[in-house]
């Protein structure tokens, strides 16, 4: 039995907040409190775009302890599947969304006695929730914030005069100004936890060179906005349902799995949380692993699919769905 | 309708009863005549009425008396109650959700009115009326989870979400089956379920764990588990174990009957908002072998159960010595009819 706890929202406000950036402010529809979350988290907005579902994670960047509503940020991706591209030109204040409750794969570490949060351009969403609870809890924290230009950088303003240039700095890639990562990884605190969010080669480059320079593997988080890639279409059989059906090229296996009318579980969307995991019946292919749950091992073995980010190339494929 | 509060003890001359109402709503675990472990998680949610399932949090006719031994034992061991530094955000979601829920299950008892941060909760059972700052420590005579869970039945256990973990990092534990709080406090998921036998082969503690990192809000889950005690005592703890393990040697066939009780937790677990921990709940609930027979699918069932009992299962539970007496009692009410499928009473 599966329970649907989504809600339906309100779109409150639209506001433009920089280049290719919209914030959009979600409330009950009557009004009532939504549920707290913590900093870190996302939600999975729901998108009628034309008689088709489009669902894409965003984080929550309002303040975790303000239930009124909640505010995303959506940049809208140059080759957008459709998600951002909907929200940009469709969405207006007073329309209606579904949204899922919070979900958090980018927690606080409660125990760190210092926090650094390092952001790339959008990645920048959590970070702004987060801020808000360790300012309210009063725990030590600092941003460091790369942006490309100044006029791309969403919410740099608003944070420096929030929690001071001391807390808040902020590296523009015109003036050619880098986030200084190996300064920052020395002389730390014991228990200080570094968190980063933003493009995939800027993760890598932080854990590497943080794995490099001694941290405990505890000490570091990070968050990846992977979008589900684009490839080739394909066709699958669901075992379970008795279907079989199309894989577009823009479109995940979840996504036409969803479409077909199938319910599949489902938390990130972004091949991070593993609950997406589907077993394979059979397999006459290759599988392209694109996400970051499976170990190296699992995707070798080619039992399991993690079919947010996940696709295939080949005759035939069996899920076990 | 209200809920008529029993005066009764879980020590000394244990006078503790259930009702006829008690036994009807007993939360019976086995759901076919045999038991073997599995990953037996459902959603929590609102089940029928006159159930132990009513109510997302159960308050019952044991509810002040047990309130009292959590009291004492309290009185006498105060490492019963512990919660690390960093887990204080979890206490105060653990404080609102027993609020909230109580409240909502049980608005005669219960009243919690909230003015922005500052609370007024009334517990009209044991006579409290009190004001006080949400997120302020200082406004309550005990840190929030001491003080809620003074008031509110079974054991609670917040566990910190972590490295791909789960760690028992707060927790007041005073009603438990043999195990300690005091021991497994920093644990993680695999360490503090390490005792237990057969399950971890059949790999349920990977998936179990598995299924709970991704446990989401608004979405509790349950699970029921059991073992027998003797006596119906609730503070069946490794501290005190002089006190209650001798019990097991008095077992005869003449007192089986009175003496020996079964014993299910009702456990729940809810993704916390502000904290991003998970709270367990522990429910404990007891029932006499006599009072169990006057159900008669469940005199039939639980015979058959403790007979095919696997060896392994009966020693960790602790019924090695009085399993025998107990069937043997038991299966003088087994008539050998085929039993319905599922808990409930026909």
């Amino acid at each position: 039995m599966s329970i649907n706890t989504d809600m339906p929202v309100r779109v409150a406000a639209v506001t433009e907040v920089a280049e290719r950036v919209k914030r959009f402010r979600l409330e009950s529809l009557d009004g009532a409190p939504l549920p707290f979350f913590s900093g870190g988290a996302h939600v999975v907005v729901s998108m009628q775009d034309d008689g088709r579902l489009r669902r894409n994670p965003y984080s929550l960047m309002s303040s975790p302890h303000d239930p009124s509503g909640y505010e995303i940020s959506v940049l809208r991706v140059e080759q957008s599947r459709g998600g951002s591209a909907f929200m940009h030109e469709h969405v207006k204040a007073g329309d209606r969304l579904v949204i899922s409750q919070p979900v958090n794969l980018f927690p606080i570490d409660h125990r760190g006695r210092k926090h650094i949060l390092l952001a790339g351009g959008i990645g920048i969403t959590p970070f702004i929730a987060m801020m808000e609870q360790l300012s309210r809890e009063g725990r030590a924290f600092e941003l460091h914030y790369a942006v490309r230009t100044r006029t791309h950088g969403a919410y740099w303003k608003n944070l420096q005069e929030r929690y001071g240039a001391h807390r808040v700095k902020i590296y523009c890639d015109a003036e050619s100004l880098f986030i200084p990562t190996a300064t920052l990884l020395e002389f730390q605190p014991l228990g200080t936890h570094l968190y980063v969010c933003g493009p995939g080669g800027m993760i890598d480059g932080v854990l590497n060179q943080a794995r490099q320079a001694g941290w405990p593997e505890q000490n570091l988080h990070c968050e990846r906005f992977l979008a589900p890639p684009p490839g080739k279409p394909f066709r699958i059989v669901l075992q379970r349902s008795q279907k079989e059906i199309a894989v577009e090229e823009h479109q995940s296996i979840l996504e036409a799995v969803e479409a077909a009318g199938i319910d599949a579980p489902f938390l990130c969307r972004g091949g991070a949380c593993g609950q997406c995991e589907t077993a394979i019946a059979s397999l006459d292919g290759v599988l392209e692993h694109n996400d970051h749950y499976l170990s190296e091992a699992e995707k070798a073995a080619g039992r399991k699919l993690m079919i947010c980010v996940s696709r295939f190339k080949g005759p035939e494929l069996v899920l076990d769905l | 309708m209200a809920i008529a509060f029993r005066e009764e003890t879980f020590r000394d001359d244990f006078t503790f009863r259930n009702s006829r109402e008690g036994i009807r709503r007993f939360p019976f675990p086995f759901h076919e005549d045999k038991y073997m472990y599995a990953v037996n998680i459902e959603p929590h949610v609102p089940g029928a009425k006159d159930t132990a399932y009513e109510h997302l949090i159960d308050v019952d006719e044991h509810y002040v008396a047990e309130m009292q031994d959590r009291a004492l034992v309290l009185q006498e061991d105060p490492l019963r109650c512990q919660a690390l530094p960093h887990m204080m955000s979890a206490q105060w979601d653990t404080l609102e959700l027993l609020m909230e829920q109580q409240a909502r299950g049980y608005p005669e008892a219960f009243t919690l009115t909230r003015n922005g941060d500052r609370w007024r909760w009334i517990n009209r059972p044991m006579g409290i009326d009190h004001t006080f700052t949400f997120g302020d420590p200082s406004t309550l005579p005990f840190e929030p989870m001491e003080y809620i869970t003074r008031q509110a039945q079974g054991d609670f256990c917040i566990v910190d979400q972590r490295d791909g973990n789960l760690w028992m990092d707060a927790g007041i534990v005073t009603t438990q089956a043999d195990w300690s709080l005091d021991f497994d406090i920093g644990m993680n998921f695999m360490e503090w379920h390490g005792p237990v036998p057969l399950a971890h082969e059949v790999g349920v503690f990977d998936r179990a764990l598995k299924f709970l990192l991704n446990l989401q809000q608004g979405k509790p889950v349950r699970r029921l588990n059991w073992t027998m005690t003797i006596n119906p005592r609730l503070d069946t703890s490794p501290e005190n174990y002089p006190k209650w393990g001798p019990d097991r040697a008095t077992v005869t066939p003449q007192n089986v009957g009175e003496k020996a009780h079964l014993r299910v937790e009702l456990q729940s677990l809810w993704r916390l908002p502000r904290s991003n921990a998970i709270l367990f709940v522990i429910r404990c609930y007891l029932i006499s072998m006599g009072e169990l027979v006057t159900v008669p699918k469940w005199a039939r069932r639980l015979p058959r159960v403790l007979r095919t009992l696997p060896a392994e299962i009966a020693d960790y539970k602790g019924l090695t010595r009085y399993r025998q007496t107990t069937v043997d009692w038991l299966s003088k009410y087994d008539d050998g009819a085929a039993t319905s499928a599922g808990f409930f009473p026909d």
